[in-house]
C-alpha cells in the first residue's frame, strides 16, 4: 500500500515536471527570452511576428492544452494506482 | 433609443437576475456560506472561476494597457493565465482533498500552528483588499461614463448590490450569480470584438482578424506603420524595459494569480478530486476566450483612436462640418472629455489634435474651476504642459468601455459593454469580500478567538464581516493608489511571495515546517511589500530603471520576494525538528484522490 503510493506519486512528480517544462518555454521561454528571435519568422498569411504571436495567443493555447493534459493523464494514473474516488 | 436608455435597461435587467439568483441560492449554513456545500459540478465551477477571476481590470483595463503599450502587455496576458496551470498541477486537486473552507486552515493545518494560521489570514486580508479596491473603482468609472453619476455615487451603487447579494448566499450564491455574470461579460466583451473583426478583416474571429492578411494589408501591420509615422515604437516590438523585468514580472504573476485567496478557495467547491482538475480546465478555457479575443480589441481600438483622433479639429464637429478640408472631431471625445477620462492642450495653437508619443502634461488631468472653456470649446487644464509634441490625454481605462462608440457600433452594443464591465468588477468583487469575510469569522473567530462560536454565532459573524469588508473596500475604491489594473498587479506580488511558496511546499515536502513556513512569509510580505511602498508611495521620483532592486521594478518584485521565501523557508526548516508523523501522514494523504470524501468531513 505505502509502496504503491509512492509509485503513484513519483509518476505524479514526474508528469508535474514535464508539464511545467512545455510551461515555462511556451510562456516564459517563446513569449519573453527568445521572442526577438522567434519575431524573424512571420506567421504565413498573417502579419504575426512569431514571438508576438506566442506572448499574446500561442502561450494562452498551450496552457490550455497542458491543463487538459493534466485532467487526462492524471485519471489515467488514479486509475492504475487504483487510488481513484468512489462513485458516490 | 440612446445609449443612457439602453444602459440603464440593461443594468436594471442583470442586477435584478443576479438579485434574483442570490435570493434562490441563499445559504443556511456555515459549509453553504464558505463553500457552496461542496456541490457544484466542475463546469459550473470552471465558469464561476472565469468570473470570479476576470476582475475590472481584465475587462475594462486590460485591452487599454495592451492598446497603448503593445507587446509590453503581453506580461499580463501570459501572467494571469499560467498561473492556472500552477493552480492546476500543483495547488488544486491537493487541497480539494485536504478538504476543509480555507487557505489559513490548510496552513494553519499543515504546520501546526496557529501563528502560521495568523500570518495567512493577516496575508489573505492583505492581498484582498489591495485588489478589491480596483474593483470598487470599475464599477464607479462605468456608471459614471454610462449613467452620467459621479464616479463616487457609481461606488455606492456597486457596494450596495455587492453586499446584498454576499451577504444572503455567501459562497452558494456568489457562486451561481458568477456563472450568470460570466455569461454576461463574456457576451458583452465578444460582440463588439467580432463586429469589429468582421469590418477590419471581413473574419468574423478576432483571434485571427487582427493579424489577417499578411505583412502589409493586415491591421497590425497597418498599425505598426502609423506608430513608425506618428512616432511610437512600433506595437508588436518591446519599447524600453529590459528582458529581465519583463520576466520577472509575468513570472510574478503567474504565480500571483496561482496564490490568490479567492482563486484557490473556489477549488473547495467542486464534489472530488478529480473535479478540481476538470474545474480548473474549465476555468482556463473560459479565461482564454476573453484573454484572446484582448488583443485583437486593443490593436483594434488603438488603430481607430489614432486613425480618428489625429489632426482632428477640436472645434469642428461632424454634423455642421461642410469643408473637407477640414477633419471633424468626432462625438465621443466630447462626452469623454466631459467626464474627465480625454483632455486636451492645444500647444501649437493651430487647433487641431497632435497626437504623438510622451505625455502631454504633468499628472492626471486636472480641469481650471467653473467649467471654463478655451478657444476650440475644449475644457482648460491647469496642469503644466511638456515639452512633448503630444496634445492629447487618453486615459487607458477607456479604451474598451469606448471602443463601440469609437467605432461606431450600435447603441445596444455601447450599453451591452457597461453591462459586461458591471458584471465583470462585480463578480470579483463579491469572491474577495467573501475571503475577507471567511478570514474574519472562520480564520480568526472560529479557529482562533472564540472557539467555542456557535454554528449561528459563526454564520452571524461572516455576514457582519462582509458589510464591514465592503465599506472599507468602497472607501478604497474612491480614493484609490493608481490605475485599476495596477492597484491589482500589487495584490499578486503579495500573493506570489506570501501564499504560494508555503502551500508548494507544505504539499510537496513532508519536511516542511511550521519554523520555516513562517520565516519565509515574513520574508517575503515585508521584502515585497517595502520595495512596493519605497517606490510606490515614499519615493515615486525613484521609479525608474536605474534605481530598481536587481534590474526589476515593483510590478515584477513579488518574483523575487517568492524566490527568498523559498530559500528562507527550506534554510530555517533545515534547523528544526521535522512536523509530527501525523502530520507528516497528512500531507501523504491529501497526495492521492482516494478517501477524498472522509477528510472532507468538518
Amino acid at each position: 500500500m505505502q509502496q504503491q503510493h509512492a509509485r503513484y506519486w513519483r509518476r505524479v512528480l514526474r508528469l508535474t515536471g514535464v508539464l511545467l517544462g512545455v510551461w515555462f518555454v511556451a510562456g516564459l521561454g517563446a513569449g519573453v527570452l527568445f521572442k526577438e528571435q522567434l519575431d524573424a519568422i512571420t506567421i504565413p498569411g498573417t502579419g504575426f511576428p512569431l514571438g508576438f504571436w506566442m506572448a499574446q495567443q500561442g502561450s494562452i493555447l498551450v496552457f490550455v492544452l497542458i491543463i487538459w493534459a493534466y485532467a487526462r493523464k492524471m485519471r489515467a494514473l488514479d486509475r492504475d494506482a487504483g487510488v481513484e474516488e468512489d462513485d458516490q | 433609443m440612446t445609449v443612457q436608455v439602453w444602459t440603464t435597461l440593461f443594468v436594471v435587467l442583470t442586477f435584478g437576475l443576479y438579485t434574483a439568483i442570490a435570493w434562490w441560492t441563499r445559504a443556511s449554513s456555515t459549509r453553504e456560506f464558505y463553500v457552496a456545500g461542496k456541490g457544484v459540478s466542475p463546469l459550473a465551477n470552471g465558469m464561476a472561476t472565469a468570473a470570479d477571476w476576470m476582475s475590472a481590470a481584465s475587462f475594462i483595463s486590460m485591452a487599454g494597457i495592451i492598446a497603448f503599450a503593445g507587446y509590453g502587455g503581453s506580461v499580463y496576458l501570459m501572467g494571469w493565465t499560467g498561473g492556472y496551470v500552477l493552480l492546476a498541477v500543483l495547488l488544486a486537486p491537493f487541497l480539494r482533498k485536504f478538504g476543509k473552507f480555507t487557505v489559513p486552515d490548510f496552513v494553519g493545518d499543515r504546520y501546526e500552528s496557529n501563528t502560521v494560521r495568523f500570518l495567512a489570514v493577516v496575508c489573505a486580508l492583505f492581498v484582498s483588499f489591495t485588489y478589491v479596491a480596483g474593483q470598487m473603482r470599475g464599477v464607479g468609472v462605468v456608471f459614471g461614463r454610462f449613467l452620467e453619476v459621479p464616479v463616487e455615487t457609481g461606488v455606492l451603487v456597486g457596494m450596495a448590490i455587492v453586499l446584498f447579494y454576499a451577504v444572503l448566499g455567501g459562497m452558494k450564491g456568489i457562486t451561481y450569480t458568477q456563472v450568470a455574470q460570466y455569461c454576461v461579460l463574456i457576451f458583452a466583451f465578444m460582440v463588439p470584438a467580432i463586429f469589429l473583426s468582421l469590418r477590419f478583416s471581413g473574419l468574423p474571429i478576432p483571434q485571427l482578424g487582427f493579424g489577417w492578411g499578411g505583412e502589409e494589408a493586415s491591421v497590425l501591420a497597418k498599425l505598426e506603420g502609423l506608430d513608425r509615422e506618428l512616432g511610437f515604437t512600433p506595437y508588436t516590438e518591446q519599447g524600453g524595459g529590459n528582458v529581465l523585468n519583463l520576466f520577472a514580472i509575468t513570472l510574478a504573476l503567474m504565480v500571483g494569480t496561482a496564490g490568490l485567496p479567492h482563486v484557490i478557495v473556489r477549488f473547495f467547491t467542486v464534489p472530488k478530486v478529480r473535479d478540481a482538475r476538470t474545474s480548473a480546465l474549465w476555468a482556463l478555457l473560459f479565461i482564454a476566450l476573453l484573454y484572446t479575443t484582448a488583443p485583437a480589441i486593443a490593436v483594434f481600438a488603438r488603430y481607430n483612436l489614432m486613425e480618428s483622433v489625429r489632426d482632428a479639429s477640436w472645434s469642428v464637429s461632424a454634423e455642421t462640418n461642410d469643408d473637407p478640408s477640414i477633419k471633424p472631431l468626432p462625438e465621443w471625445v466630447r462626452s469623454w472629455e466631459d467626464i474627465g477620462l480625454i483632455a486636451w492642450v492645444d500647444k501649437d495653437g493651430d487647433g487641431a489634435v497632435d497626437y504623438a508619443p510622451g505625455a502631454a502634461f504633468v499628472g492626471k488631468p486636472s480641469f481650471a474651476p467653473d467649467e471654463t472653456r478655451g478657444d476650440h470649446g475644449e475644457r482648460v487644464l491647469v496642469n503644466e504642459p511638456t515639452e512633448a509634441k503630444n496634445e492629447l490625454y487618453v486615459d487607458r481605462d477607456i479604451m474598451v468601455l469606448a471602443n463601440p462608440e469609437i467605432s461606431g457600433l450600435p447603441n445596444w452594443v455601447v450599453a451591452l459593454v457597461a453591462a459586461g464591465g458591471l458584471a465583470a468588477a462585480l463578480s470579483t468583487a463579491a469572491g474577495l469580500l467573501l475571503v475577507v469575510s471567511t478570514s474574519i469569522s472562520h480564520d480568526l473567530l472560529k479557529r482562533g478567538l472564540l472557539p467555542n462560536i456557535s454554528e449561528k454565532g459563526e454564520l452571524r459573524a461572516a455576514r457582519i464581516a462582509i458589510v464591514g469588508a465592503v465599506v472599507v473596500a468602497g472607501w478604497l475604491g474612491i480614493d484609490p493608489p493608481g490605475f485599476v489594473a495596477e492597484v491589482v498587479a500589487f495584490a499578486f506580488g503579495l500573493a506570489a511571495s506570501t501564499f504560494f511558496p508555503v502551500i508548494v511546499l507544505g504539499i510537496f515536502s513532508t519536511r516542511m515546517n511550521k519554523q520555516g513556513a513562517a520565516a519565509g512569509m515574513i520574508t517575503g510580505l515585508l521584502f515585497t511589500a517595502s520595495a512596493i511602498v519605497w517606490f510606490r508611495f515614499l519615493h515615486p521620483e525613484l521609479d525608474t530603471a536605474k534605481h530598481w532592486w536587481f534590474g526589476i521594478g515593483p510590478k515584477g518584485i513579488g518574483s523575487v520576494g517568492m524566490l527568498l521565501n523559498f530559500v528562507v523557508s527550506v534554510a530555517v526548516g533545515a534547523c528544526f525538528p521535522a512536523p509530527s508523523a501525523s502530520t507528516q501522514d497528512m500531507v501523504r494523504a491529501i497526495r492521492v484522490p482516494k478517501g477524498a470524501g472522509a477528510a472532507a468531513s468538518h
